[in-house]
């Protein structure tokens, strides 16, 4: 009993992630301006982050535990690059 | 629906909790990126991604932290480094972009946006000292 509700509750998470994804990938489509893309692109990482360690507690594999740790800090510098470049106009000065 | 193979062993009350903490991280995500669509500004939608990143991330990793150490019998805690990863990165990554969104928006003379406090040069110790 106890594993059937494990395994329909990991699949709910995996499906509201998803949906998470779509909707930051509808608003980095949809978004006004640059401001609301870089927020999309920083939940769409966030977000991918999650899957992945659900994707690691289904599978039982800790390599999607370094894969989802990689995927946070690519995200933390991609943010942090595009927005240095909102407030100058340039990445590196 | 097939049951999860390697958990097999695992006991009823972890595969509970771990089903809990799952459900809990994931929803609030969702619900976080919902409010990211729909709200109207962008200064009410920085905030809405936050949730995702607060408690999704924190049962997400809790789920995984149990679901592990159960099933290795020892404690596995090396995914309580992505939880402060991305509990010291978030504010960071979000202050740098809402500081960038106000001044371009000052730039750009936008409604809606607190204009900037004038400072007198060589002033500016006492105006601290004021505003304390």
């Amino acid at each position: 009993m106890s594993q059937t509700i494990l395994s329909w509750s990991m699949v709910f998470a995996q499906v509201c992630l998803v949906a998470a994804m779509a909707l930051a990938a509808l608003r980095m489509s949809r978004g006004p301006r640059a401001q609301d893309r870089v927020l999309a692109l920083d939940t769409l990482y966030v977000n991918s982050m999650l899957l992945l360690m659900v994707f690691g507690i289904r599978t039982g594999k800790v390599i999607y535990f370094e894969a989802s740790l990689v995927i946070g800090m690519l995200g933390f510098v991609a943010t942090v690059a595009l927005a240095k470049f909102l407030m100058r106009g340039e990445v590196i000065e | 629906m097939s049951t999860i193979e390697h958990a097999g062993d695992l006991p009823d009350w972890a595969a509970l909790a771990v089903s809990f903490f799952l459900v809990i991280g994931a929803g609030l995500t969702l619900i976080g990126t919902i409010g990211f669509v729909r709200l109207p500004t962008f200064y009410e939608r920085i905030h809405a991604p936050t949730l995702g990143t607060s408690w999704g991330t924190g049962g997400i990793v809790m789920a995984s932290m149990i679901f592990f150490t159960v099933l290795s019998t020892r404690p596995v805690v090396h995914e309580i480094l992505i939880g402060i990863f991305v509990t010291v990165t978030t504010p960071v990554t979000l202050m740098l972009l809402a500081r960038a969104t106000l001044h371009r928006d000052r730039a750009e003379g936008n409604p809606g946006v607190p204009a900037e406090e004038p400072v007198e040069a060589g002033n500016r110790e006492g105006a601290a000292t004021r505003a304390d």
